[in-house]
């Protein structure tokens, strides 16, 4: 257990922290309500440190601009909500193609389109799983109390150095503007497990940034080094120049798909509460978890031994431990602030459809009232 | 001896994908001529291009190169430029990747005054994808999009990034090729941001649908509708109507640059000032 210390602050806030602690050096974005804050202390944070915090003219220049300051090969983050990230889409795409590490912060809130711009919803959580068009391997993460806004956005940082791509931070609305006490890592130990990118220091005639394991990122050297190489958002080979040449377009995706599913290990991340003597599974995850869990001890007070399953990396989801849980399990409930989008997933992995769900899309938190009274009446 | 343009270029790329007597190729070399008159290290600069016949320009040059997405160059380079103050950001767009789907970029990019280089090859029209009407294609000419003739009024770009606030404009004709290596080499050395337009020929799509099949014709009718910025000064508002005045535009070298004021910013930050107020600036609304 790293060292802690103590804050009184809301999600948004320990998001920019977390960017800001684990090193990161610039933010460009947009404002957009329910996720404004995480700009506004972004402003005050990064200049002080000699980082650049820019207000761009709209939500793309905001996603574009922090990808061209990453590959030139410093840490770099967005933040938005749903709208933006639609807007965003085509360059998070260009990021996937071209392996540029970015941080995306998305505080969900209503929709589809304007929605509910300031009440919660987990609505964003099938979008994050491919946001742009064609075929890659999105990773997103989701944070499920206010620690985890600081701490699920260090983590963010190092994967995205990692794997060389962006990844998506969901948080919503509730998380993002609750204020409260936070126990989170001191700024030392972030600083002491900062993973930078891989960097390549041969000969420059010798690099080839793409030109990696088939199960590999590609390896980024920062410009303005005497490796002068090229981005696009084109097909490319391994010295990153545009070609159509089949079996090189067809190993490119093929890597981008395996580089993240053959290290699925280092992604993993949930969280099983009361689950050891447990017969009713709920699952959830987000801010959503938080009712779920009181509504786990409410239910076992009432001597219903329910407990909670909350994925924490959502994409690439825990198909494996979800499966092991189906097999487990015969009651089985999913909890989301949508209308079902992990659902599908949670079928999928556990191999069964017969799962019930209690969803909510009207802008407005779950209680644990909602969850106890759903679980009385479908076990 | 002949200027040896290969030390810029990758060579193994060659040849281009633009047609034979295309005008963007005069551009690659004028600009590569530019940056060796200035002396730039390789390593100190970085091209941007967007999507278009222009976007390939990046991945010609030996230098740290980026191929963005359609129109949003300005906004990549902003991103490296204020993460790189000291390095040269160069942008490479063509007239729609600038003025239509990433016009709102371009406004801003001007209105920053960031040092950024922006050239644009404004050829009258979509090449790349086959002759569809651009923000730039003359009124009445014909396009794959608008066969009966196009109604939409022509946008003059240099204008718009007067009013948007660059410090540096600039037009330029493919068949001056000496004057747009001088324009470019004013445009580089030149702090803030400095919106550059090369005015390029497109025989193919643009010129075989308005009878300029050849690459002389199509040439021939740029350089009838272009005129230095001295003589077009000298005109009556009704002469002036359908001519682009070339050379320098504007040339504001007082004007602010973003990449500074951001430092001013840093230093709020860091205790060394106070908060920025009105009084810093000369024109404040």
């Amino acid at each position: 257990m790293s060292a802690t210390r103590e804050v009184i602050s809301s999600g948004n806030e320990l998001s920019a922290m977390a960017a800001v602690d684990a090193g990161c050096m610039f933010f460009a974005g947009y404002p957009l309500t329910p996720s404004s804050e995480v700009m506004h202390v972004s402003s005050d944070l990064l200049p002080k440190k000699g980082g650049t915090a820019i207000q761009m003219e709209d939500e793309i220049a905001g996603i574009c601009a922090a990808i061209g300051a990453s590959m030139s090969g410093i840490r770099a983050f967005t933040a938005t909500s749903g709208p933006g990230i639609s807007l965003k889409a085509e360059n998070l795409g260009l990021a996937q193609m071209a392996e540029v590490p970015l941080v995306v912060i998305n505080v969900m809130r209503g929709g589809p389109s304007t929605g509910l711009p300031t009440r919660v919803s987990q609505g964003d959580v099938a979008q994050a799983k491919n946001p742009s068009h064609g075929d890659y391997k999105s990773i997103t993460l989701c944070a499920g109390n206010l620690e985890e806004c600081y701490t699920e956005t260090v983590r963010a940082f190092n994967l995205a150095d990692r794997f060389m791509q962006p990844i998506i931070v969901l948080l919503d609305e509730t998380l993002g503007h609750m204020h409260a006490k936070a126990v989170i890592p001191t700024v030392e130990a972030v600083e002491a497990d900062i993973k930078l990118r891989k960097t390549f220091d041969g000969p420059a005639e010798e690099y080839k940034p793409y030109g990696v394991a088939q199960d590999e990122p590609a390896v980024l050297n920062p410009m303005f080094t005497g490796y002068r190489y090229h981005f696009t958002g084109l097909h490319h080979d391994a010295s990153g120049f545009p070609t159509e040449e089949i079996e090189t377009c067809r190993k490119l995706i093929d890597r981008l798909f395996r580089k993240v599913e053959e290290h699925e290990d280092e992604l993993e991340s949930y969280e099983e509460y009361m689950l050891d003597d447990a017969d009713i599974l709920l699952i959830g995850y987000g801010s959503a978890s938080l009712a779920i869990r009181e509504a786990v001890n409410v239910l076992r007070e009432q001597g219903v031994k329910a407990g909670m399953f909350r994925p924490i990396t959502l994409w690439p989801s825990p198909e494996a431990k979800m499966h092991e849980l189906g097999q487990k399990f015969d009651k089985v409930l999913s909890v989301e602030l949508n209308m079902g989008q992990y659902l599908e997933e949670i079928q999928r992995s556990m191999g069964r459809l017969d799962i019930e769900k209690l969803v909510k899309v009207n802008g407005r938190p779950f209680s644990p009232a909602d969850i106890i009274e759903k679980v009385k009446e479908v076990f | 001896m002949a200027f040896n343009y290969d030390q810029y270029l990758r060579t193994e790329k060659m040849p281009t994908l633009w047609c034979w007597g295309c005008g963007d190729g005069v551009i690659l070399k004028s600009f590569i001529r530019a940056v060796d008159k200035l002396g730039i290290d390789k390593d100190e600069m970085c091209v941007v291009s967007g999507i278009g016949c222009s976007g390939r320009f990046s991945s010609y040059v030996d230098f740290n190169t980026v191929h963005t997405t359609h129109g949003r160059t300005v906004a990549y380079a902003t991103g490296i430029k204020l993460a790189n103050p000291d390095k040269y950001v160069v942008c490479v767009a063509g007239d729609g990747d600038a003025l239509a789907i990433g016009g709102n970029h371009t406004i801003h990019g001007c209105r920053r005054n960031i040092d950024i280089t922006m050239i644009i090859i404004q050829n009258f029209i979509y090449g790349l994808t086959n002759s569809q009407t651009s923000p730039t294609t003359p009124r009445g000419m014909w396009t794959v999009s608008q066969k009966a003739g196009n109604i939409d009024p022509t946008f003059d770009g240099c204008e718009l990034a007067i009013a948007a606030g660059a410090s540096f404009v600039g037009r330029e004709n493919v068949t001056a090729p000496k004057k747009l290596e001088k324009l470019f080499v004013e445009a580089l050395k030149h702090k803030g941001f400095a919106y550059v337009e090369a005015l390029s020929n497109c025989h193919i799509n643009l010129g075989r649908k308005n009878k300029m099949a050849n690459a002389m014709e199509n040439l021939d009718w740029i350089d009838s509708i272009t005129i230095s910025k001295k003589k077009y000064d000298t005109l009556s508002p009704e002469e002036q109507l359908n001519l682009l005045p070339t050379g320098i535009l504007k040339q504001d070298t007082e004007a602010d640059e973003y990449c500074d004021m951001y430092k001013e910013i840093q230093e709020v930050h860091q205790g060394l000032r106070g908060k920025i107020t009105q009084d810093d600036f000369k024109k404040k609304i």
